[in-house]
């Protein structure tokens, strides 16, 4: 076996200077009746070639995104990468480390997380961001148990306009802690009216800017009438290359923002890994979720970093935590700061454009197909686009066309009685062509 | 006579002692600043063409807050990354004996699968008709996982260790509300166990109370027995134990749980001591989550991505959490709605979408490589390189438990650095200098000053034997009073020891611009 | 000027009737560097026993517990900027909070100075 070092004389040798007979001796404390099980059913060792083959079978039933016309969003997002990220994030010395524990060996992981620290805040417009959460979903779960911590109560308001699986990943984590939840109903052409729903129990206002239905949302007005009745704003987003264009939630009052970062870096990967965003106000930031990377110095007086805080975390607060999260997502973060790195400033705001541009052509070729209509009054890279009938019907009806349209609102939210919206997505890497292409198509289907 | 060249005599090689460098650079070892020292606004890697001009649709939500975010070109990208990289030490780099997190070789196979673009640039949210290969990647992972365990389900979206517990501790908390016994609120967790264990139960409202061990290191079932009652809805067991030991009275400690109207949890992080070896659910588990990062070797890229699968018993397989992979007429789907046939009584949802795919796939692709006969041998090897650790340094260090044999991990206590002055950290830092990572220290918490030393199946015998060479001469020095060695380590590191404690107390956790030096011309 | 101590370490110091409390300085050697203290609000209860405040070091938290009952009249907030004053000067300087006291009975079951050096003798 290949991956196996160890020779049988090895093996013989370091048994004689254990002092045992035989491997069965070490699985001793195994009771006899449970020990030594057959596993008929699983395969024996394969080389290289037999599991590539195996993998790549599998692999080849499925229709790649970079192979189609393509148009699918709500909460991930297909971008070009540049090829030097995913060399760099190979690097052994990044792939194959641990959590920086051992911050003397540990300097690159830790340089990097408070680089990408620096970034999340400086593109949410908050104080602080902490080092990654597994994804946006979890981030803002874990964003309203914060919430709670800090308001001592524990009820959270979330827009209608939520993503549905974040509301449900949110209410999940909810209904098991005993907390309340209320959640409004969509609103799919936008301007749901929250502010009235706020009351003096309410913890914290989730409000996703842009929306599920691609909505771009004045955060101002809700952060005031939540600050007034001593609750918290969080803001949402799915897609971070939006914040490029789009006023960042830290300017408009948030006090916690998490976010999907996976369209920065990172690969669709069928739903993950992907890296949750973390960021709030200084004033919060012990009661932050997650890991930290803190700047410090060394013994020499050399600048250097190290995780910090860490007495928030489980290893150290066990029951008392404010969370149980040990993982991160390090490599994804990684991905997300190399790609932030190579864009800088004036590469996001150029890559926003692209992708704004992209959609804003797209809105109006779909929207010139009799029986279609687009919904958004304002969007970024995506938007909702109303069918006549059934849009999981008219999305499966595109996709054996070779285009894959969108979400139909519907696959998010069955019982939300939306079932003539799909969501659409236009980034930068759908072409002119590949958008007459779904004018065409829309309009032979409809 | 023409000689060309220089003279065959051989320079006098003079042994100095280092001077400082102008840059602070040490031939190889490269200093870097922060990017946002490096980087420059207007500055980018990535040419991105003006699209033509356009209405926009901002409305009045376009950004007027400032953006500090500078860029770098690829060819500075790719130095200020590579220079950080060094200053990392990963598995490829040496032995990595990090006892608890199971850091083996991750196989570069592994990391080209995951990338096929059947696998990485599919969507999470296509049509289900397009992906189906996907779907039957995750009904094989979830094969190899059920016939590893003997367990009935399993839930594959947790997305990293703690996430699975919290799904576990979430069904086992459905299963007796849906029995009507919601007034089971004590979950018992041993001491040594991980601090997740206690942190997960008590996040979703239970109470938790601890067990004692035995002197042996070991769960006393009588304990176990003595804690149970009506209240108590769960215990978290971690086995083999943080100690390295297998629980030998498991069955027993399954039967008075599952008697007392009670669900067993079993922490998986140690799974790879028993792979292929025993199935948990002859052990009477109802349970467990799988770390893919670490027996299943997905790298663990500095701090995760991880995954973190759950397998469940009969008892709480209804509860798994949606999107949950069913298996129809016409072949494999998810069912992503709560209360949607197949998913009735769902826990809920975990996240957004199914799961870490990515990890999937390279964990998938390890099962594969490996098969039922190298995953047994590779069980073998990692729990007899621990083994052969403690045997070849149980005369110089010292290690509790010892009369029984160890699993894949070997505990040291800090007994054998009595009255030196040295601590276990000082030797986690002494190994440094010696280019090892350290082990674990200080956990589990039931030893004094713990080492926990797992070597995995990935070391040939010249690495272990050249690790337990470098121990012994540090317990050597240790006990010769030289305290030099290890106070001051390490001393060969890219850093020193970092002041922590400067660190909390004034907590720095982004780049600031500096504070403009006064103007002198004003 | 009276000072009592309890087993977990924690002082307390009678002022007229407002109680200062705040770790012993054996405490603060035991946890080392001081990063942070967690102080409760100023009117709310304490009840002697129970969880007053949290003080942390890199690697520990440990539950600072009420010597005796009352409500916070005060609370040290050079702490927040300066945590490491407990080290400094734990039993002056590195005060916690001011208790109103509401049984000063209860402050009968203390150790004295004296009582709690010997008893810390016992622990070494």
């Amino acid at each position: 076996m290949r991956y196996l070092p160890l020779t049988p004389d090895d093996r013989a040798e370091m048994l004689a200077r254990i002092g045992v007979s035989s491997i069965a001796e070490l699985f001793a404390d195994i009771p006899e009746a449970q020990r030594e099980i057959e596993l008929p059913r699983l395969a024996l060792a394969k080389g290289e070639l037999e599991v590539e083959r195996a993998l790549a079978r599998l692999a080849a039933k499925n229709v790649p995104a970079g192979s189609v016309p393509f148009f699918v969003g709500a909460g991930a997002y297909r971008h070009h990468v540049p090829a030097s990220v995913d060399h760099l994030i190979q690097r052994s010395e990044f792939l194959t480390s641990y959590t920086p524990y051992q911050p003397e060996i540990a300097q690159g992981t830790l340089q990097y997380l408070f680089e990408f620290q620096t970034q999340v805040a400086e593109l949410t417009g908050m104080e602080v961001a902490n080092a990654s959460m597994y994804d946006g979903s979890t981030a803002a779960a874990e964003a309203v148990l914060m919430a709670h911590r800090v308001t001592r109560r524990r009820k959270a308001l979330l827009a209608g306009n939520l993503h549905p699986h974040y509301r449900a990943t949110i209410e999940t984590v909810s209904r098991y802690a005993a907390d309340e939840v209320v959640a409004l109903a969509p609103v799919p052409t936008g301007g749901e009216d929250i502010i009235t729903a706020i009351d003096a129990g309410t913890s914290c206002v989730v409000v996703q800017s842009p929306d599920v239905f691609g909505n771009l949302v004045d955060l101002k007005p809700i952060a005031e009438a939540a600050h007034k009745a001593g609750a918290l704003l969080i803001a949402v987003f799915t897609e971070a290359v939006a914040l490029g264009l789009i006023e960042p939630p830290g300017a408009q009052g948030a006090d916690i923002v998490v976010g999907e970062g996976q369209s920065i870096g990172n690969a669709l990967n069928f739903g993950g890994p992907y890296v949750g965003l973390f960021a709030t106000r200084q004033k919060f930031v012990r009661q932050m979720p997650g890991r930290l990377a803190g700047e410090t110095v060394d013994a020499e007086g050399r600048r250097g970093f190290v995780l910090t805080l860490s007495t928030r975390e489980q290893h150290i607060r066990r029951e008392k935590a404010t969370s149980n999260i040990c993982t991160n997502s390090g490599l994804c973060a990684l991905a997300f700061t190399i790609h932030m790195s190579l864009l800088g400033q004036t590469g996001l705001t150029r890559l926003a454009r692209a992708n704004h541009a992209a959609a804003c052509d797209l809105a109006d070729r779909l929207a010139a197909v009799p029986g279609a209509e687009v919904l958004n009054a304002t969007f970024f890279n995506e938007f909702t686009l109303r069918v006549p009938g059934s849009a999981a019907e008219v999305v499966e009806q595109l996709a054996a066309k070779g285009i894959l349209a969108g979400v139909p609102y519907s696959r998010l939210a069955p019982k939300a009685g939306l079932d003539d919206l799909i969501l659409v997505a236009a980034t930068e890497v759908t072409t002119a062509d590949d958008r007459a292409a779904y004018a065409a198509a829309l309009k032979e289907v409809l | 006579m023409n000689r060309e060249g220089r003279g065959a005599t051989t320079p006098q090689i003079v042994a100095l002692s280092a001077p400082k460098t102008f840059t602070g650079n040490r031939a190889l070892e490269l200093e870097e600043g922060l990017l946002f020292e490096v980087g420059r606004t207007e500055v980018t890697g990535v040419d991105i063409a003006e699209p033509a001009p356009f209405t926009d649709r901002l409305g009045a939500h376009a950004r007027t807050a400032p953006l500090e975010l500078p860029g770098l070109s690829e060819p500075e990208a790719m130095r200020h990354y590579v220079r950080l990289s060094r200053m990392n030490y990963g598995i490829d780099s040496g032995l990595f004996p990090l006892g608890s997190c199971t850091m083996k070789h991750n196989p570069r196979l592994n990391e080209k699968m995951a990338r096929l673009p059947g696998f990485a640039d599919i969507h999470p949210l296509q049509p289900l008709s397009t992906v189906k290969g996907a779907l039957e990647l995750m009904g094989e992972l979830a094969r190899y996982l059920m016939e590893l365990t003997g367990m009935q389900a399993v839930a594959l979206t947790p997305k990293a260790g703690a996430h699975g517990e919290l799904c576990g501790m979430m069904a086992i908390k459905a299963a007796h509300a849906a029995r009507g016994e919601g007034q089971r609120h004590v979950v018992l967790v041993p001491e040594s166990a991980h601090g997740t264990n206690p942190a997960t139960a008590a996040l979703i409202g239970y109470e938790v109370r601890s067990i004692p061990a035995r002197a042996d290191g070991t769960v006393d079932p009588e304990a176990v027995k003595a804690a149970l009652g009506p209240e108590v809805a769960a215990l978290m067991l971690t086995n083999p134990n943080t100690c390295g030991l297998f629980e030998r009275d498991v069955v027993a400690i399954a039967e008075a749980v599952h008697a007392a109207g009670a669900y067993f949890y079993s922490d998986g992080a140690n799974f790879n001591a028993i792979l292929g070896k025993v199935r948990i659910a002859d052990l009477g588990v109802d349970a467990m989550h799988i770390n893919l990062h670490k027996t299943f070797s997905t790298p663990h890229g500095g701090g995760g991505p991880g995954a973190g699968p759950v397998v469940l018993s009969e008892a709480l397989a209804p509860f798994a959490p949606v999107p949950a992979l069913v298996d129809t007429a016409d072949g494999l789907t998810l069912v992503e709605d709560e209360g949607a046939a197949g998913a009735e009584q769902a826990l809920g949802r975990m996240s957004a979408f199914h799961g870490q795919m990515g990890m999937f796939v390279r964990a998938l692709s390890w099962m594969l490589s490996h098969g039922a006969d190298g995953m047994r041998q590779a069980s073998e090897d990692a729990v007899l390189s621990a083994n052969y650790i403690r045997a070849c340094l149980m005369d110089v260090m010292s290690a509790p438990f010892a009369e029984r044999p160890a699993m894949h991990e070997a505990l040291f206590d800090d007994a054998w650095l009595a009255g030196t002055g040295i601590s276990t950290l000082d030797v986690a830092k002494a190994l440094i200098d010696e280019g090892y990572h350290p082990m674990t220290v200080y956990f589990p918490l039931v030893v004094h000053g713990a080492m926990l030393i797992e070597p995995t199946e990935s070391e040939s015998k010249a690495s272990l034997d050249l690790f337990i060479a470098a121990l012994r001469d540090l317990a050597m020095a240790a006990k010769a009073g030289d305290k030099e060695r290890f106070l001051g380590a390490p001393y060969h590191a890219p850093r020193r020891r970092l002041d922590e404690t400067r660190a909390a107390r004034a907590p720095v956790l982004r780049w600031s611009r500096p504070e403009p030096l006064p103007d002198a011309a004003e | 000027m009276t000072v009592r101590y309890t087993k977990d370490h924690e002082y307390v110091r009678i002022e007229g009737d407002v109680a200062v409390i705040g770790i012993s300085d054996y405490a603060q050697g035991q946890l080392g560097d001081v990063v942070f203290v967690e102080l409760p609000d100023i009117g709310k209860g304490v009840t002697r026993g129970k969880e007053a405040a949290v003080v942390e070091s890199v690697k520990a938290a440990s539950e600072v517990y009420a010597p005796v009952s009352g409500e916070v009249v005060e609370v040290n907030s050079e702490l927040e900027g300066a945590p490491g004053l407990v080290n400094e000067d734990a039993e002056g300087k590195g005060w916690f909070l001011k208790v109103k006291v509401a049984d000063p009975a209860e402050l009968g079951d203390l150790m004295d100075a004296h009582a709690y050096k010997s008893y810390l003798d016992t622990l070494a």
